[in-house]
């Protein structure tokens, strides 16, 4: 296991970059800790599976240069990096059993018989694919391929990392849930380092400590989900993440007021600096419908099953807002901003408030 | 569950079973007529049995041609899938080059067989032949219209310029149809370069290849054309492969009964073949 470090890392597809925008990655400068479970979180085209290519080596980085526990690899091959990475979809050699899956990466660094056949045999339990061995690996399911995969990671036992490229897209749903949650206990039992890329938030939250949520090829904030929720540095991530995102409207700010159109809003506190386009965000979560408030005019009501999601207009803007199950619209709605869930943008990034 | 027996749907049929009538079945059966009689011309004809066939089953011309057409498709199949392979991996996957290769490789599928046949006659003569003149100008005695290697080498590189193309195509569509991820998973692997082609690349072409296999050996069992345009089976008999013999036997010596016996021997060989063909495909496809 490894600690990685990414060392101001860009990389563009291109010969000869020039501006900004030839990069598919701008600039990553991070840390991942040895042991750490970690989702590159982000949709497609944010550059995700660029970053966790020049991870294992399969691209080399434009510039900038990565660690393993402090050594330089930057010009090592995915090889001798001793890296584990799995796909989104399944990679199996099928003319071999199960059982010469998992011992071909050890057979091919040349690994003693013996050695091999207790590592395979320790990985097959692991993945619970024991009794399959003898099996010739065609024949098993998308989710069965999908454990050959990673258990090729697993049975070596001196791996520096192991990454995930959205391994769980071609899975059946019942299925993704049960090797989630087989991978988070393979990370608790092993502390291997695990990179997981995604663009499925609650495939993200579920797995990882800490979610990298990527945007326009670059990191917009690293956080555990519960910060992803509640402080989202970046309207993108306010967007992104949760169900529906983030209402983000805008607003003139007056110390502790913020208005919008007619209405004012009170703040927890007073933003530090505001210049540029400030806008104002609050998750549906945060938003109460009732008798007193502000006026809205409701457009639309969802029922999602354990909740209800309610689409309103206020002055004039879309904003989303989250109801219990058993609640009712009243007849004259009317809405408050619960201050707890208020955050304060500008430009887009998210400002600090003072008391 | 009842069936509804409607005889009418027939005459659905009836256009394709006519054609099929005119196209085959009669003139197969024409030829049947033909292999149990014998006929001095003018159209009388004597019933002969069985004799034209054991004759045919006990000429040492016919057994001769079958292990020459034989070891011909031998030769053809251990030079041109082997050959195709390498060529196939070796042909750029992406960029400029891709529609490059495929239209040169491509080129010799599409010159007429008899075209071709006379691009190696003229090719290879001694005389005026641009290979056969510099042969010879560099001192390797070459001349395939006296020499019977020479004729045989001729023909063999012939086909392998006319058809290893048929095998590069074929694999080469297998070969892109790999995703990355497999290359991609096998460096994480640490796979050799012979342990890439031996588990990703070859089980991928596994498929394509047997086709490629099946039908090489088919055509190159029924060949006829190149090499009766190039050495028209000589010199002697050395390059007379079956359907050049039942061509002679047929127009040149006008033998009706015998060509006739031998049209059908020719055809059950044929008809075994294509029922191989067709098994090994489907039980290959049964155990996907």
């Amino acid at each position: 296991m490894a600690r990685i470090d990414v060392n101001h890392v860009r990389h563009s597809y291109l010969p000869h970059p020039q501006k900004d925008d030839d990069f598919a990655l701008r600039e990553v400068h991070h840390a991942f800790e040895d042991g750490g479970a970690y989702a590159l979180l982000g949709p497609s085209g944010c550059g995700k599976t660029t970053l966790l290519n020049i991870i294992s080596g399969l691209l080399h980085p434009s510039h900038g240069q990565l660690l393993f526990n402090g050594k330089d690899v930057t010009n090592l091959s995915t090889q001798e990096r001793n890296i584990a990475q799995v796909f989104q979809f399944p990679v199996i050699y099928d003319t071999m059993t199960v059982y010469d899956n998992l011992a071909f990466p050890l057979r091919n660094r040349g690994v003693p018989e013996a050695d091999v056949d207790r590592r395979v045999r320790e990985t097959l339990e692991m993945i619970d694919l024991a009794s399959w061995a003898k099996k010739k690996a065609r024949g098993l399911t998308a989710d069965q391929k999908q454990k050959i995969s990673l258990g090729r990671g697993l049975v070596r036992s001196d791996v520096n990392a192991i990454l995930f490229d959205e391994p769980l897209t071609v899975i059946d749903p019942h299925m993704k849930w049960v090797l989630r949650s087989q991978l988070k206990q393979l990370h608790r039992r092993f502390g291997y380092t695990m990179v997981y890329v995604t663009h499925d938030q609650t495939e993200a939250l579920t797995f990882a400590d800490q979610v990298v949520v990527m945007y326009d090829g670059g990191i917009v904030q690293i956080g555990t989900p519960a910060e992803l929720f509640e402080r989202p540095r970046h309207t993108f991530v306010g967007y992104f993440i949760g169900s529906p995102g983030m209402n983000v409207v805008p607003v003139a700010i007056e110390g502790r007021t913020a208005t919008l159109g007619s209405q004012r809003i009170e703040l927890p506190g007073v933003p530090k600096a505001g210049i540029g386009a400030v806008e104002l965000g609050i998750r549906p979560e945060y938003v109460r419908l009732g008798r007193d408030g502000m006026a809205v005019s409701i457009t639309k009501v969802e029922d999602v099953g354990r909740h209800k999601v309610v689409r309103a207009k206020l002055e004039g803007r879309e904003i989303a807002a989250v109801i219990g199950e058993d609640e009712t619209v009243p007849a004259e709605p009317k809405v408050r901003f619960d201050p707890a869930g208020i955050n304060i943008y500008a430009d887009s990034w998210r400002v600090e408030m003072g008391a | 569950m009842d069936k509804t027996w409607n005889n009418k749907a027939w005459f659905l049929v009836l256009p394709v079973l006519v054609l099929v009538a005119f196209t085959a079945v009669i003139p197969l059966m024409t030829v049947v007529n033909y292999s149990v009689q014998d006929t001095f011309g003018n159209n009388v004809f004597f019933w002969a049995g069985t004799e034209w066939f054991e004759e045919l089953l006990s000429s040492s011309r016919f057994w001769e041609a079958m292990v020459r057409n034989l070891l011909f498709s031998f030769i053809i199949l251990a030079i041109e899938v082997p050959l195709g392979i390498f060529i196939a991996l070796n042909m750029p996957k992406k960029g400029w080059g891709v529609p490059v290769c495929l239209v040169l490789m491509s080129l010799p599928l599409l010159i007429p067989w008899n075209v071709v046949g006379t691009i190696w006659q003229v090719f290879g003569r001694s005389d005026i032949g641009l290979m056969g003149y510099y042969l010879n100008a560099i001192g390797i005695d070459y001349n395939y219209v006296q020499d019977p290697f020479d004729a045989w080498v001729t023909i063999v590189i012939m086909d392998v310029w006319h058809w290893t193309s048929l095998v590069v195509l074929l694999c080469y569509a297998g070969l892109v149809s790999i995703p990355d991820a497999f290359y991609q998973a096998a460096k994480i692997d640490g796979a050799s370069r012979w342990a890439v082609f031996r588990f990703i690349q070859l089980p991928k072409m596994q498929r394509v290849l047997l086709i490629a296999v099946l039908l090489r050996f088919m055509d190159s069992f029924m060949i006829y054309t190149e090499p009766f345009v190039v050495t028209g089976g000589g010199p002697g008999n050395s390059t007379t492969f079956l359907s050049i013999d039942l061509v002679k036997t047929a127009l040149g010596q006008f033998d009706l009964g015998p060509a006739a016996a031998m049209s059908l021997v020719y055809f059950l060989i044929i008809l075994l073949l294509s029922w191989v063909f067709y098994t090994v495909m489907t039980n290959y496809d049964a155990e996907r």
